[in-house]
Order: structure tokens, then C-alpha cells, then sequence
């Protein structure tokens, strides 16, 4: 979270992470969020099992001491590969907000300043998002292959007119600015006015954008697995666990519960960071543009 | 003729001189909106020019043309002898530092993103000021003091300063590049009176010290009289009168002058002014009336002043007026 603070470091947004840590709801998501996120990091050292030892003689046991969140089909421990799958999810979803930011960002800010390039751009906006989200990423994702790289290529895609959508909308907005004109009168060369003024004024919708769409990609990239598009299923992430765990879900639901309960968490406390982003900033928001 | 006196015609040539500035935007569906029409006028070097007249009367649309961030659509205007609307945008960029603007809005007027430093320091490299970060600093603390800020105040951000403070915060990034000419759009006009009168002497002050020119937009004409050494009178895109502050106040010729001067408040009670209040809104420039743009609500229309455009005519020494009945009511 430190990168997004010090990327909106500005006026008001010095202590962003600071004054979401004073709002209870803000605050328990950012501690859930570290911890998921510690947890991946350290996966090596804190798991109690290496996450592919399959011991057939232990599968399908409940949760217990020797097992704490049980074992699934093969007797791999869920606890074990729920954590390490946390890390391909969470690379997906982060992944993703950096795709689908930069070819959001530079559609929306062509479509914004440039007059001539608006009506093109935003026929490309509106006819991308004409498509269900989930039904064109199961197609780019069938043309591309289906692989970890490609998910994210195809979720980028899938996302980025929403993002586009924002910035065009703050772009409009802040080219007729007077500290605009005022960059125009002192000759400052277009694209510097367009990162410098317009972009660095963006940058707060864009960033609690940047949480829903972090939880949305964590989500698609699991429905996917679950539908057998996406990741592969020897790969662990929270999809393809509950995609194999599916099937034993009379016999053993913790198989799926588990990673089921990590999405939703995870999913819940970006949400609840991004209510708090965007109750913090957007005052501010209103009052400068 | 003598060198002195080529010296002085030299002197006396106008920084800038605008030549038929007409301005209109086109809405789509054959509409039209006329926001300037044939304006002419001259800024002297080192004079404060003032342009007057109420919201939308073409004030703002003027000093926009002039700096061209809007293009012009016809007219000249001659600065130091190059007629900027001829330039190319490449060429024009040449001309962008010796040309400035303050704006009306001081909220809007600065990246609320960025230090004061870092806003000062965009105006300094377009100067082509020196890279070193000590000469750098030292510009910035000069130019705040010069605005009346403390060199402290460079690291702040724009919101921690007041309204009054933020134009200052203008002044000092025009300075920056040392211009030869300011537009300045109601520089005070969002401000508490009492914070009004501060600016407004900076403005004076800095005038005098750096020998500044200007033009100096405003609907509020107690504040001209006190900045300006000629005024011009727009009214619905067109100029109404034009001469000397002094004339113009103490013997104001045009119907809308007068009445705009009636309804200022008058700081000097001896002065005495037939009170004639506007009625009415101005109309819209989409469609302007016919002949004199100000007959729908001059109390002295005639029919004859829907038939032709007055012409601007010389009235005394230097003062120039746009109404055919301008004998009549003298
Ligand atoms: N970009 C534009 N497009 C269309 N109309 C404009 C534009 N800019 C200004 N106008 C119109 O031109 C007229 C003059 O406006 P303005 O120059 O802002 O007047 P003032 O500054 O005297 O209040 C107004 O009717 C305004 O609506
Ligand atoms: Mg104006």
C-alpha cells in the first residue's frame, strides 16, 4: 500500500494509509490485506507442508491438528496450497490493475485532450464494454492460450475501458482548467501538461478504481479456473482449488471453503479500502475540479 | 529630424496593437456564437489597460485571444511588431513566455497537486532559467518576496494558502518568466473586498517597480479608475468607448458607460452622475441585435440605431465613442 500512498502524495493525500487506518472499517481491510499478503510472501517459510506433496494414504481428511484446513483428493494440505495460491492470485489481480491502468490511462487521456481523437477512442470505449466482462475474457483467453500471462493479458483488456472511461471523464474536466491554459500560455509541450497537470489529477479515482478492479480480477481469474479457461490446474491458485474441489463438495467442502473464504476475504477488504479511498478523496476531489 | 525625436516616436509606439479582434465559435446547427466583434484597440508600453464592460461582454474571451489559447477568428495583433495571429504554433511557442495571464479563479489557477517550488519552477524552465538548484531556490524566494510571500512558503502546496495569497502565487509564476505583457482577468474579482484592496496595490506596486504593461479585465470600475490609465468599454462583444482613465470617468459619453458608472458605487460624493440603471439581461451573442448592440436596453434608443452600426468616433483627447446620438446627449 506504501506505492499507491506515495504515488497520490499531493496535497491532501499526504497520510492516505494514515487517515485509513483512523476509519475502523478502512482499517480492518488494509490489516486483512497485509496479513494475505505476508503470508504469500513468506509462503516458503510458513507452510507446514511443501503445497505438491501428495500422500494418497491422508486425502479427503477433515480439518485437524495434523491438517489444519484438512486435505484434498491427492491428500495435499489445504492450508499449504491456499497460501502459496495466494500468491498467483494475488500476482493476477495486481497484474491486471497495471495492465489494464496503462492502456486505460492512454486511451483516456488521448479521448480527453484531444477533441479529434474523442469520438474514435470512445466508439472503442463504449463497443469493448458492450461485451460481458466475463464472456470476453473466456474468449481472448481461448484465442491467446490458456496461461497465467495470458489471463492477465486478456482481464488487462477486459478492464481497461472502465478505467478509460474515468480518466476521459476527469481529462474533460481538467484541460479547461486555468492552471491548464496557465501550462499552455507558459509554451509547457503537450505531454508534459498531460502527465504533469492532467494524469496527477486523475490519479484518485483511478486508484480507488485500481482496488475494484484488483478484486474483480482476483474473482474472474478464479471463475475462469473454475470453468477451465483460465490458469492451469496443476497450478494452485484460489480458482483452480476450488475448481478441482467442486467435486468433492458432499465428502469434503473444506477443499473448496478454504480458497473460497480467502477470495472473499481478500475481495472484502479491497472493497471496504476502496469505500475508504473514496470517501476520503472525493470532497477534495470536489472542491478542486 | 533629430535622433531624439526618432527615439521617441519609437517610445510611443503601443506594445500592443489589436486590429479588428473578432472572435466566434461556432455551436453546430448554423449557431453562432458572437463572443468578440471588430475590437480595436492599443496597449502602450508600460501602461495598465483597462477592459471593462459585464459578464459576458467578450472580457475574458479578448485576453484569450490575445495569448491564443483560443485561435482568433480574424483580426491582427501587432506586438513589438509581429502580428502574433500570424505565427505559427511552433513560432508562437517563441512568444508563449512574453506573453502571461492571471486568472479570475484562484482555486482553479494551480495544480493542486503541485508545491509552490514545483509551480514556479514549470515558469522558470520555460524562461530557460539556469538548472543549478541554488540559483533555482534563490529565483523562487525573490519572486515569492516580490508577491509579498516568505521564501518558506515554496514547499507548501496551493490549498494551505488563502485566496488573496493564491494570486499572488499567480503573479509570482507570471513573473517568473519576465513577461513584457500580463493579461490579467479579474484578478481580484473572487476575493474579499479587504483582500482586494492588498492585491490590487501589489499590482500597482509591482507595476511601477517592473515597469510592467498590461491589460487589466474587470466589471467592477472603482477598481479600474484606481489601476488604469485608459479603459475600454465592451458591451456584447464590441467596444461602447474607449479614452483615458480621467476623461472617461470625469466625462463618460456612451449611455452604457454612464451606466455602469451609476451604478458603481461612487467614491467621491462631489461627482454627480444621472442615475440610469440597466434593465434587463444582455442578450444573447448568438443572436446580437441589429445596429447598435446596446439599443434593446439604452434608454435613449431611436429607430435610427437599430439601422447602423455606430461607428467609433474621437470625442477629445484621446477618448473615442460608438453611439450616434453622442452630440445629442453630451
Ligand atoms: N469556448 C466558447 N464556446 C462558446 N461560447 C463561448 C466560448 N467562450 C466564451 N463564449 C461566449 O462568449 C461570450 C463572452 O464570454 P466572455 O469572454 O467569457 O465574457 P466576459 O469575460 O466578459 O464575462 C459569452 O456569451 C460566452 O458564453
Ligand atoms: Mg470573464
Amino acid at each position: 500500500m506504501s506505492a499507491i500512498s506515495s504515488s497520490a502524495a499531493g496535497s491532501g493525500e499526504r497520510g492516505l494509509v494514515r487517515r485509513l487506518f483512523s476509519r475502523p472499517t478502512s482499517a480492518a481491510g488494509l490489516a486483512v490485506l497485509a496479513i494475505i499478503l505476508i503470508a504469500a510472501v513468506l509462503a516458503p517459510w510458513i507452510t507446514p507442508y511443501a503445497p505438491g506433496k501428495l500422500s494418497i494414504a491422508h486425502r479427503l481428511q477433515a480439518p485437524g491438528i495434523a491438517h489444519l484446513f484438512g486435505t484434498d483428493d491427492f491428500g495435499r494440505d489445504v492450508l499449504s496450497r491456499m497460501i502459496f495460491a495466494g500468491r498467483l492470485s494475488l500476482t493476477v489481480g495486481f497484474s491486471v490493475v497495471v495492465l489494464s491502468s496503462l492502456i486505460g490511462v492512454l486511451l483516456g487521456l488521448l479521448a480527453g485532450y484531444f477533441r479529434k481523437l474523442d469520438r474514435p477512442l470512445s466508439r472503442l470505449i463504449d463497443a469493448m464494454m458492450a461485451f460481458p466482462d466475463i464472456l470476453l475474457a473466456i474468449a481472448l483467453v481461448a484465442a491467446l492460450g490458456a496461461s497465467a500471462a495470458n489471463v492477465v493479458i486478456a482481464l488487462g483488456i477486459v478492464y481497461a475501458p472502465r478505467l478509460a472511461r474515468v480518466v476521459r471523464a476527469s481529462t474533460l474536466v481538467i484541460r479547461e482548467l486555468p492552471y491548464v491554459e496557465a501550462a499552455k500560455a507558459l509554451g509547457v509541450p503537450t505531454p508534459v501538461i498531460l502527465v504533469r497537470h492532467v494524469l496527477r489529477n486523475v490519479a484518485s479515482p483511478l486508484l480507488v478504481q485500481g482496488t475494484f478492479i484488483f478484486a474483480n480480477a482476483i474473482l474472474a481469474e478464479a471463475g475462469l479456473s473454475f470453468l477451465g479457461v483460465g490458469v492451469s490446474p496443476d497450478v494452485p491458485t484460489w480458482g483452480t482449488m476450488i475448481s478441482l474441489g467442486r467435486q468433492y463438495l458432499d465428502q469434503a467442502p473444506w477443499i473448496m471453503f478454504f480458497p473460497g473464504g480467502a477470495i472473499v476475504l481478500t475481495v472484502l477488504s479491497l472493497q471496504l479500502v476502496g469505500d475508504g479511498m473514496r470517501d476520503l478523496l472525493d470532497p477534495r476531489l470536489a472542491k478542486d475540479i | 529630424m533629430s535622433l531624439a525625436a526618432a527615439e521617441s516616436t519609437q517610445a510611443c509606439a503601443p506594445l500592443l496593437r489589436v486590429e479588428g479582434l473578432t472572435q466566434r465559435f461556432n455551436l453546430g446547427g448554423g449557431r453562432v456564437v458572437h463572443a468578440i466583434e471588430d475590437v480595436s484597440f492599443d496597449v502602450p508600453r508600460g501602461a495598465i489597460v483597462g477592459l471593462v464592460g459585464e459578464s459576458g461582454s467578450g472580457k475574458t474571451t479578448t485576453g484569450r485571444s490575445l495569448i491564443r489559447l483560443v485561435e482568433p477568428t480574424s483580426g491582427t495583433a501587432m506586438f513589438d511588431g509581429v502580428d502574433l495571429f500570424s505565427l505559427s504554433p511552433r513560432e508562437m511557442r517563441q512568444y508563449r513566455r512574453r506573453l502571461q495571464i492571471i486568472f479570475q479563479d484562484p482555486y482553479s489557477s494551480l495544480n493542486p497537486r503541485l508545491t509552490v517550488a514545483a509551480i514556479i519552477n514549470e515558469a522558470l524552465d520555460a524562461r530557460g532559467f539556469d538548472k543549478a538548484r541554488a540559483a533555482r531556490k534563490q529565483r523562487i524566494g525573490e519572486l515569492l518576496e516580490m508577491v509579498g510571500l516568505r521564501a518558506e512558503h515554496a514547499q507548501r502546496y496551493p490549498h494551505e494558502f488563502s485566496g488573496g495569497q493564491r494570486q499572488r502565487i499567480g503573479f509570482a509564476r507570471a513573473l517568473a518568466v519576465e513577461p513584457d505583457f500580463i493579461v490579467a482577468d479579474e484578478p481580484v474579482s473572487a476575493l474579499d473586498v479587504s483582500v482586494q484592496a492588498q492585491v490590487l496595490n501589489l499590482i500597482r506596486d509591482l507595476q511601477q517597480r517592473l515597469g510592467l504593461t498590461m491589460l487589466f479585465i474587470s466589471h467592477d470600475l472603482a477598481v479600474v479608475e484606481y489601476l488604469c490609465d485608459e479603459v475600454i468599454v465592451m458591451y456584447l462583444g464590441r467596444i461602447m468607448e474607449k479614452g483615458p482613465s480621467q476623461a472617461l470617468y470625469s466625462n463618460p459619453r456612451h449611455p452604457y458607460t454612464r451606466a455602469l458608472l451609476a451604478t458603481a458605487p461612487v467614491p467621491d460624493p462631489t461627482r454627480k452622475r444621472e442615475r440610469v440603471l440597466l434593465k434587463g439581461d444582455i442578450p444573447s451573442p448568438i443572436n446580437p441585435p441589429s445596429g447598435c448592440v446596446f439599443r434593446t436596453r439604452c434608454p435613449h434608443a431611436i429607430e435610427a440605431c437599430a439601422a447602423t452600426l455606430p461607428p467609433l468616433e474621437a470625442v477629445g483627447a484621446g477618448q473615442q465613442v460608438a453611439c450616434i446620438r453622442h452630440h445629442e446627449l453630451a
